[in-house]
């Protein structure tokens, strides 16, 4: 017997029968037997997604965790069993999305900012200017000027770069994982906040063509939708060799959601699966990693940044520097805790190393390298508020890319069940009946205000700081002290212990 | 709080010590009593194109194995003691000592050689702190009030075309000798009110380029961007302050296309290089003196000008002490640097320099 996840608890005193559920529910969980004349609740099948709670007329639903999954075992916990369970009946690998829900100790939640005291002023943001533009892609060591005592003229040619208003920036997400209406929501966003947003790798819909320079473009080792008119229409284009969620893999969208829409976009045939292979098929080594790169930037005549984007992995800060060395304008760096819209739970959950240890030893590495400079660093995988970002931000990152927390601006309630096609927000689905329940205008007004929001909160913070510009801030250790983290923890992080 | 002082002769021509002491004096209620300095350039003519060492060390074992550390790398032309006279209120605790040293022939960079000579001194021999390193200069300072600090080094029989002083009110970082101000590296002094909130930033930042902050004050990592930015990235000094306290993007945006250009060029490559946070610091390094506020400025700086001289301080009151007419003075607005060059004839007749 496999133990559902979650319970369904209607009042029957407030239930009208209406099957409003019925109808939202995109799991089947709520069902209409016609015989009997009512409706019946397969505990099985929810997800937990509190679409019906949110739906109900008369607010008669509520979900919870079923009380039976709780550990009776120390070892053998209740997921464990119940993962034990479903392997026994299917006998494959477990499917999930989102990032980790294992409970690894969050070292941003060891870290704390400091604040000015007396001796240095804190800034009032409201009434001073708080600077949070932040400029992403390479940049010379030395800027050559002539002057001949009075005016001066710039030699140098710098770039290319992208500039955002805002460090945080919208991660990829690709069009089929997720809905026209959600690409869309998004690319608006990004848009309204001066920021930019990942296409993910499954090409760009025309439609939003009018958003692309707000638009980092992605090249995976599928190539779906790459065009030249892709390349070049972008801000900038990414080269994802792997992602937090399932370092070493590729990814798989299944037949179901390639419909003719995204078969066009991503130039592949309707229905059949889209397999991402784990590795790129020309990409053995750094070198060729270099060429493509190289190939990129011709293509795009020198005039677009290429970042790459790599899981953050034990050798990560070696690696990193590699990347730099090969001609990557930036590099994002993708954490243990970051999402996906589908993953074998192993790699999820087992693989890749935090975020927060992965940003640190980058930074100190290009800077033992001599080359931080000619890269800028993008944090992503589990950045949950604009705390998180102030320190990725001071542990050495230029920027961040946020994917899960825009989701759930949009309305995903992390159910972790986007592999299914089914998202009930009409988020990571391409079911017509679902995606209508997305309104992208609605949608990027609240990823915008989400934004919007953080950057209010990094601006507070600074002020705090008194820093007045967000560069002072980046690989800023001075300004964090840590509780609760071992001496090799500290060293690794280059924080100080609270106190000290 | 602390109480920062500069005058500078444009055209080279000395100024007795008294001057800046009374300038100091004037802001007598800026200090406590933990560290005070002076910066005086033009004082050793006679060895001009050595390095002048001053080196302070806590007991002849120390002294001993400074001098032998400096025998196997360069040539000591001269040494002598520092003059000072007993002061009831500064209880003695370094000998000073001068050091004219000619780093030897052949080497790539001197003035990257000697850097290297003046922070192994500092890392390596204990009980050993170079307090100045640069040519026809030296520094003077201790733990004090700079009344006290300017008796102990008979400051006022010193005469020099620039001074630089400085009175603490320390608040980060402990009051001991070599965390006195001016902190000085070659030819660069700098003193500096106020705190630095970037300085894990731009620490960092210099570090990727060889520099050691090790002095546990933030002023020497001004005194290092200095020396990147002007020596080593060969940039002119009126960039090197817009670098140091650049102008907010939205002015930028709104300048005209080549100077727009120009200074986010500045701030994409520097970004690193802003000092952020409360400051107004005097820079010199024989060549100018530079005042420079934060871009909010959060900390006092005045500055008046006269026919030869350029002054710099913390309150007008210093200014007033020393001259009773400036031809004109004025508080910079934030971000605005004042800047005193010493006049080309001079330039090339006092530091033998042809630019
Ligand atoms: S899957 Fe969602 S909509 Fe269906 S019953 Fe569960 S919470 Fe309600
Ligand atoms: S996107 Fe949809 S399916 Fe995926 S976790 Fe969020 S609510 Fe669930």
């Amino acid at each position: 017997m496999i133990v559902p996840e979650y319970k369904i608890l209607v009042d029957k005193e407030l239930c009208i029968n209406c099957r409003r559920c019925v109808f939202e529910c995109s799991f089947g969980a709520h069902v209409y037997d016609e015989k009997k004349k009512k409706i019946v609740r397969l505990h099985e099948k929810c997800v937990g997604c509190f679409r019906c709670v949110a739906t109900c007329p008369t607010k008669a639903i509520e979900i919870i965790r079923n009380p039976m999954l709780f550990d009776r075992h120390h070892t053998w916990k209740a997921r464990y069993i119940r993962d034990i369970k479903i392997q026994a009946n299917s006998g494959s690998v477990i499917l999930t999305a989102t990032g980790t829900d294992y409970d690894y100790p969050s070292i941003f939640d060891r870290l704390l900012i400091d604040a000015c005291q007396v001796t240095n002023p804190p800034i009032d943001p409201l009434r001073e200017p708080m600077e949070t533009r932040v400029y992403i892609g390479r940049k010379p060591d030395v800027i050559d000027v002539d002057f001949n005592g009075e005016k001066v003229k710039l030699k140098t040619k710098i770039g290319p770069y992208i500039v955002a208003e805002t460090p945080i920036m919208i991660a990829h997400m690709s069009y089929g994982a997720l809905s026209l209406e959600a690409h869309k929501a998004l690319a608006m966003a990004a848009k309204e906040c001066g920021t930019y947003m990942g296409t993910g790798e499954g090409g760009l819909h025309k439609s939003l063509y009018p958003y692309a320079d707000h638009i980092i473009v992605q090249v995976a080792s599928g190539r779906f939708g790459v065009t030249e008119e892709y390349l070049k229409v972008g801000a900038a284009i990414e080269i994802k060799i792997g992602q937090g969620a399932k370092p070493g893999i590729g990814g798989h969208l299944p037949g179901s959601k390639v419909t003719k829409e995204i078969s066009e976009t991503r130039m592949i045939p309707e229905g059949t699966d889209a397999l991402s292979p784990a590795p790129h098929h020309d990409i053995y080594s750094i070198e060729d990693l270099a060429r493509l790169i190289a190939a990129l930037k011709e293509a795009t005549r020198y005039k677009k940044p290429v970042f790459v984007k790599i899981a953050a992995v034990h050798n990560v800060a070696a690696i990193a520097v590699g990347i730099a060395n090969a001609g990557a304008d930036a590099i994002v760096i993708d954490g243990l805790r970051g999402g996906t819209g589908a993953t074998p739970q192993i790699m999820r959950d087992h693989v890749g190393i935090p975020i927060e240890f992965a940003i640190a030893s980058v930074d100190r590495r290009l800077r033992q390298e001599k080359i931080r400079n000619q890269v800028s660093i993008i944090a992503s995988g589990g950045i949950r508020c604009a705390a998180d970002v102030v320190k990725a931000i001071a542990l050495g990152a230029d920027a961040v890319y946020i994917g899960t927390a825009a989701l759930i601006a949009l309305g995903c309630t992390v159910c972790k069940r986007c592999y299914t096609g089914k998202c009930a927000w009409g988020i990571a689905t391409q079911d017509p009946r679902l995606r209508k329940r997305l309104n992208p205008e609605e949608g990027a007004r609240r990823v915008a205000n989400l934004i919007k929001a953080w950057t209010h909160e990094i601006k507070e913070v600074m002020g705090a700081l008194g820093i007045n510009s967000i560069e002072s801030l980046r690989g800023n250790r001075d300004r964090l002290r840590a509780v609760g983290l071992t001496d090799a923890e500290l060293r690794v992080l280059g924080v100080k212990v609270a106190g000290d | 709080m602390c109480g920062i002082a500069g005058i500078f002769n444009r055209y080279g021509k000395p100024i007795q010590g008294t001057e800046i002491i009374k300038m100091l004096n004037a802001m007598y209620n800026r200090y406590d009593g933990r560290g005070a300095g002076f910066a005086a350039y033009g004082i050793y003519p006679e060895y001009k194109e050595y390095y002048a060492l001053h080196i302070y060390v806590e007991n002849e074992e120390s002294k001993e194995s400074v001098e032998e550390y400096l025998k196997g790398c360069v040539d000591i032309i001269k040494d002598d003691k520092i003059p000072t006279r007993n002061v009831k209120e500064i209880p003695k605790k370094y000998i000073t000592w001068k050091y004219f040293v000619k780093p030897p022939e052949n080497i790539k960079n001197e003035e990257d050689y000697m850097i290297d000579v003046v922070m192994y001194i500092n890392d390596y021999i204990d009980g050993a702190f170079v307090a100045s390193s640069g040519k026809n200069m030296g520094v003077f300072k201790a733990v004090g009030y700079p009344w006290h600090v300017a008796k102990l080094f008979k400051i006022e029989s010193y005469k020099a075309y620039c001074w630089l002083g400085h009175g603490r009110f320390p608040t980060n970082t402990p009051g001991w000798w070599g965390g006195a101000h001016p902190f000085n590296i070659l030819n660069w002094s700098v003193v500096h009110n106020g705190e630095i909130s970037s300085y894990g930033t731009n620490k960092r930042y210099v570090e990727m380029y060889g520099y050691k902050c090790r002095l546990l004050t933030d002023t020497e990592v001004v005194a290092y961007l200095f020396d990147l930015l002007y020596r080593k990235h060969k940039l002119p000094l009126e960039l090197v302050c817009k670098i140091l306290a650049p102008p907010f993007w939205k002015h930028i945006d709104k300048m005209p296309e080549n100077e727009r250009e120009l200074y986010s060029a500045l701030r994409v490559v520097y970004g690193a290089a802003m000092l952020n946070g409360p400051f107004a610091i005097i820079v010199s390094n024989g060549e100018f003196m530079v005042g420079l506020n934060d871009r909010i400025k959060l900390r006092p700086l005045v500055a008046a000008r006269d026919e030869e001289h350029t002054y710099i301080a913390s309150e007008e009151a210093a200014i007033k002490e020393i001259v009773s007419n400036p031809d004109y003075v004025y508080a910079p607005i934030a971000g605005e640097p004042v800047i005193a060059k010493l006049e080309k004839e001079v330039l090339v007749e006092l530091l033998g320099v042809k630019k």
